[in-house]
């Protein structure tokens, strides 16, 4: 009998998900809840984890330490099973570049074990649905990255998957490519398909995501709806001032900075320009030019999820 | 009861639906350039009979020839067509699943499916096998062409290059899941299935080496499968020395699918 999952009602449960490679830990001790029908995303810099999360979750890769069920099941015990339910968009493409488009989903459609027969007709209703339906005999390098990408869509949705895992699935591609992709995600969700995906897109993860978790360093830092996490994290409004860059100048920077002190709830210092985070850009844009600050440039926007994850992960460069 | 100790390791786990499916990749592949692996297949053969049994087997022959009066054409035949098949399966377990480890990650996307790392390992091996078959099968048309074969037992041949080609496909299998790049194949090649074309009494008796390269011959796959055909395609055939030949061939292959288990898993599954 299968293992029943702590919260049956979850998807994919983990508690203390734990990823080594030698000595090096690339998950640590992770924990969350996906829903069935809901779209959840990792979101964090390069080598957050999030990669090894989601290969942990596809079966691919063992897991080190912790609980992890998918389905239910155990995926040490249940691998096979677990991935005849699933879809999977890997990072890179995988495509068989000695195979046709068409052929790449019929022999994808075998694998899963269906009939030549509804290998063809499924794979003739995803090229359709992915629109590469006049493509279906062509070889698969001369593709654009965008057409690629949804071919590997396509890919995923052959055996007809309940769950979706799909890693940085619009890296590299161009926004009309984005836009379409997100279009098919958007209508596979409103069919029931429940979406799990990685990204560092923090529009993405805006577009698609009912919830979120951002990882950082091996870490799961903050999980929440994206209005939640800006609420959570940022104002509601992020002031951008920009000053004239000569030394004689009063309005120096760093000045600013503290004569803006007590009017927001937190300020920012950027080599080019302030950032005043507040609930009310424009008021506090007034009450700066009342205390005789003259910046060359006033922008006041929503705060995003971007101003989050920076805010969580930091402004430094990952590589 | 006890049962021997390799029944209980079940060197066939694996071979399921699961790894004929790989197959049905394969094929599938083949499927677009059989004409081109038919004609090198047929070409192949024709060239190094014509030249080396034809050609050479003249000056062979006329210089005393061969113990029992074999004529080199006929002596050399059965051993090139095992070596054929060895050397297309050697190549293809190398560049090939490295492409699709490395370089296409094919592979990766087909560890996505039900499948696993060693449906990988045992579908590809029965492509590699059918490949080897189908080349047999050509040379052994050629053979039979030029009348060089001596006895109808040639026909079994084509099981013994086959044998031959998996106790090679299986160990360089292994050997390619822990490679990093294609590097490790140059030398390989150079070092490893050259010299055992050349040395492993193909084109002359191992007798024939000096002494102590000898036993060295003995432990090369090659070596098994070249006296196996040529007894088989010469009508003699000591049934002991053809026991001991296919087992150690068989022992190759099962030794490679072993190796191959454990480096596949350790290089897919991470």
């Amino acid at each position: 009998m299968p293992e029943v999952a702590a919260t049956p009602e979850s998807l994919i449960h983990a508690r203390g998900l734990t990823k080594c490679f030698g000595a090096f830990t690339a998950v640590n001790g992770v924990d969350f809840d996906v829903a069935p029908g809901e779209a959840f995303g990792f979101l964090g810099p390069n080598g957050a984890g999030k990669t090894s999360t989601m290969r942990m979750i596809g079966t691919v890769s063992p897991v080190t330490a912790g609980t992890l069920t998918v389905f239910g099941l155990n995926p040490k015990r249940d691998g096979a099973r677990i991935r005849a339910r699933l879809g999977v968009v890997p990072q890179a493409d995988t495509l068989d570049p000695e195979l046709s488009v068409l052929e790449n989903l019929l022999v994808y459609g075998r694998y899963f074990d269906l009939s030549w027969g509804e290998a063809r007709r499924r794979a003739l209703e995803l090229l359709d649905f992915v629109q590469l339906a006049e493509r279906s005999k062509d070889k698969v390098e001369p593709l654009s990255g965008g057409m690629k990408r949804r071919l590997v869509i396509a890919r995923a949705l052959i055996n007809e998957p309940s769950l979706l895992l799909l890693d940085e699935p619009t890296t590299g591609l161009d926004p009309q490519a984005r836009h379409l992709l997100w279009d098919r995600l958007y209508r596979l969700k409103q069919r029931g398909v429940t979406l799990c995906l990685t990204t560092h897109y923090m529009d993405e993860a805006e577009q698609l995501c009912d919830r979120l978790v951002v990882m950082d360093q091996a870490r799961i830092v903050a999980e929440g709806s994206p209005r939640q996490l800006i609420e959570q994290y940022v104002s509601r409004e992020v002031l951008e001032l920009r000053f004239r860059r000569d030394g004689d100048e009063a309005d120096d920077e760093a000045h600013i900075a503290g004569r803006l002190d007590g009017l927001a709830e937190r300020v920012e210092q950027l080599p080019d320009r302030v950032l005043v985070y507040t609930a009310d850009g424009e008021a506090v844009a007034a009450t700066a030019y009342e205390r005789g600050m003259r910046p060359t440039s006033v922008l006041v926007r929503r705060s995003t999820l971007e101003d989050v994850f920076l805010r969580l992960t930091g402004r430094s460069l990952v590589e | 009861m006890a049962l021997p100790s390799v029944w209980q390791l079940r060197p066939w786990a694996g071979a399921s639906r699961r790894s004929v499916r790989v197959l049905e990749h394969d094929l599938l592949v083949f499927r677009r350039g059989w004409y081109s692996y038919i004609l090198s297949g047929l070409a192949q053969p024709f060239l190094y009979l014509v030249a080396m049994g034809i050609g050479l087997g003249l000056y062979v022959n006329r210089n005393g020839g061969l113990p029992g009066g074999v004529p080199y054409l006929n002596y050399i035949a059965p051993a090139l067509l095992v070596t054929q098949a060895m050397m297309a399966a050697a190549a293809e377990s190398a560049w090939p699943i490295m492409g699709k480890i490395m370089w296409d990650k094919t592979y990766l996307a087909a560890l996505n499916t039900p499948l696993g790392a060693l449906d990988l390992l045992v579908g590809d091996l029965m492509w590699i096998a059918f490949r080897a078959t189908l080349l047999a099968v050509l040379f052994l048309a050629v053979i039979v062409l030029l009348g060089a074969a001596s006895s109808p037992m040639v026909v079994l041949a084509v099981p013994v290059a086959v044998l031959t080609a998996i106790a090679f496909a299986a160990p360089i299998m292994a050997f390619t899941a822990t490679q990093q790049s294609d590097g490790g194949f140059n030398a390989l090649f150079r070092f490893g299935i050259t010299p055992l074309f050349l040395f492993s009494g193909t084109f002359f008796p191992i007798e024939k080496l000096p002494l102590l390269l000898q036993p060295l011959a003995w432990f090369t796959p090659l070596y098994h499968g070249v006296a196996v055909a040529r007894s088989l395609s010469l009508g003699q055939i000591e049934p002991v020395a053809l026991l001991v030949h296919v087992g150690a061939l068989a022992a190759c292959a099962v030794a490679g699918v072993f190796a191959g288990r454990i480096t596949f898993r350790r290089r897919l599954e991470v």
